[in-house]
């Protein structure tokens, strides 16, 4: 009975203070609100970081644009191209295929994107993920160069946390995926790779300034993790792993004239960092997608009066503490399953040593 | 815009910046901390490793010292035993060579007492032989002092000597 109560209090609580604020607003911006404007806008690129707005006027940290067109070299602030701005034949596209992005007009009039390497709203938000988890690992590591671990117990406190984390990832995930033989050569960059992730799904929940970039819910972003996993798997394979794709041990007509098998193996390659790409992507994407949306559902029901926008108020904040909770979650799981199944396609490709060991 | 269409731009500080903080974290960072966990766990490892073989030695002793205690036990008992052994044969051992000793004073005093009684005998037979000479010297002398006294005992020797086998008279 008690947290229904509760539920109640709120709403006839938010229905009696909205009237004076759905007065101010109604007729104005929230009348008819794009939803997937909102969503895409949060979850995708772009070239400032807008941070919030205040009477009216947005306010957003301009970063820097680098851009090669046909004219050369650009490098401004993005806060030159606000609003429709053209700067030195460059400006944002409105709409089309670019949408979002810094275009220009070629020779003949169409639109045509320049190589771009704009210091985005995503790339401030790695650059200040990598910062921070440097310091951390740093701090951390610092504590072990001051102190003689073979001689002093256990760290306590910040460097105690991490050491729990990273020891966790080393012995739970890397260790027993990879193989005791060769999980020592693969550990940093499994270790580098969980903590990067898991910070960056972190920070992507918290929805102001420093974080709420959706960086490992950018395809881009993993599509690297994924292509670094890739080279991990394959640049140290053994003998054996190799064999099994270009020479399986089937019947002949199966690989000789028409190399069936290989294909078969190759898209195994392949689909392998792909999957890893698209879970990480799809999952903190959707994660973005949904919180997005619930809040969204606040200012949606503007217009269908106090009552049912109170009520769905209450309701969708409820639902957002739910989801911001799940996410939680999964920024720990995406980055767990993302590191386990990296260690574990890599000691898949050194299981030939392991079979020598156990014969 | 599209979602899933990955942007050169973001691919191209991705490799930078993931790059970067993969170097420095994969030289400076994890490498040390694991390695000083690694190092740590195993001093914890010896160290129990040395508090079980320290334990195993400490039951050792006791059971060493639980034994020596055992047999100098039964050490002091057979000593005990041996003492009470010798001490009994030896007061018997004595006992006997005393009995030995009585017997061979005892016999050897009777043997004087014989002695001395035999020649107490030879010396009261010689007393008594000289008494009797001289008493008998005394009596020849009176018998002889005349002569027909003198006469008669030629006669009874000449006639003594004639018979001899008539016993002697005067022994």
């Amino acid at each position: 009975m008690k947290p229904i109560k509760i539920i109640l209090f709120l709403i006839v609580l938010f229905s009696w203070f909205h009237p004076l604020y759905a007065e101010d607003v109604s007729g104005r911006q929230y009348d008819d609100i794009d939803v997937g404007e909102i969503l895409f806008g949060h979850v995708g690129d772009s070239y400032g970081w807008h941070i919030t707005e205040w009477n009216g006027q947005h306010i957003s940290i301009p970063l820097p644009c680098i851009v090669r067109s046909s004219s050369g070299w650009h490098c401004f602030m993005s806060s030159r191209l606000e609003h429709g701005h053209t700067y030195e034949g460059l400006y944002i596209a409105q709409e089309g295929k670019y949408e979002g992005k810094i275009v220009e007009h070629s020779q003949d009039g169409t639109e045509v994107r320049p190589f771009d390497i704009s210091i985005t709203k995503n790339v401030a938000s790695l650059i200040f993920t990598a910062v921070l988890l440097i310091i951390l690992v740093l701090l951390t590591a610092r504590w072990y160069r001051r102190h003689d671990a073979s001689q002093e117990g256990a760290p306590g406190g910040f460097a105690g946390l991490m050491e729990l984390m990273i020891m966790m990832v080393n012995d739970e995930i890397i260790k027993p995926s990879v193989g005791e033989m060769h999980y020592r050569k693969y550990a940093p960059y499994l270790l580098t790779a969980f903590f990067f992730i898991f910070l960056c799904n972190l920070l992507g929940l918290v929805p102001f300034f420093p974080g709420g970039a959706n960086v490992t819910g950018n395809i881009a972003v993993t599509m690297m993790m994924a292509l670094f996993t890739f080279i991990a798997i394959n640049l140290f394979a053994d003998r054996h792993y190799w064999k099994e794709i270009l020479w399986p041990d089937v019947p002949l007509f199966l690989k000789f004239p028409i190399p069936i098998m290989q294909t078969i193996e190759l898209f195994g390659l392949i689909s392998k960092p792909f999957s890893l790409m698209v879970r990480l992507f799809a999952n903190i994407m959707a994660g973005h997608m949904m919180v997005l949306g619930l809040v969204s559902v606040i200012f949606v029901t503007v217009k269908l009066g106090p009552v049912i926008n109170g009520s769905m108020t209450v309701i969708a904040m409820l639902f957002g503490l739910v989801i911001n909770c799940l996410e939680l979650l999964v920024a720990f799981i995406q980055a767990y399953v993302f590191t386990m199944l990296s260690a574990v396609f890599i000691g898949m490709a050194h299981q030939g040593d392991a079979h020598k060991e156990i014969s | 815009m599209n979602l899933m269409l990955p942007d050169t731009g973001l691919l191209f500080w991705m490799t930078i910046i993931f790059a970067i903080v993969f170097f420095i974290l994969a030289k400076f960072g994890f490498p040390v901390i694991t390695g000083m966990v690694e190092k740590r766990n195993k001093r914890i490892e010896d160290a129990l490793s040395a508090a079980r073989k320290a334990e195993d030695a400490l039951a050792h002793l006791r059971q060493e010292q639980e034994r020596i205690m055992d047999e100098t036990r039964a050490e002091q008992a057979r000593l005990l035993q041996e003492a009470a052994s010798e001490r009994e044969s030896m007061m018997a051992k004595s006992r006997d060579e005393a009995r030995i000793e009585a017997a061979s004073i005892i016999a050897e005093a009777r043997q004087r007492i014989q002695e001395e009684k035999e020649s107490a005998l030879r010396d009261v037979r010689r007393e008594v032989a000289m008494m009797s000479v001289s008493i008998a010297e005394k009596i020849v002398r009176k018998d002889l002092a005349t002569e027909k006294g003198q006469m008669e005992l030629i006669d009874r020797l000449v006639s003594e000597i004639k018979e001899p086998n008539t016993p002697d008279v005067m022994n």
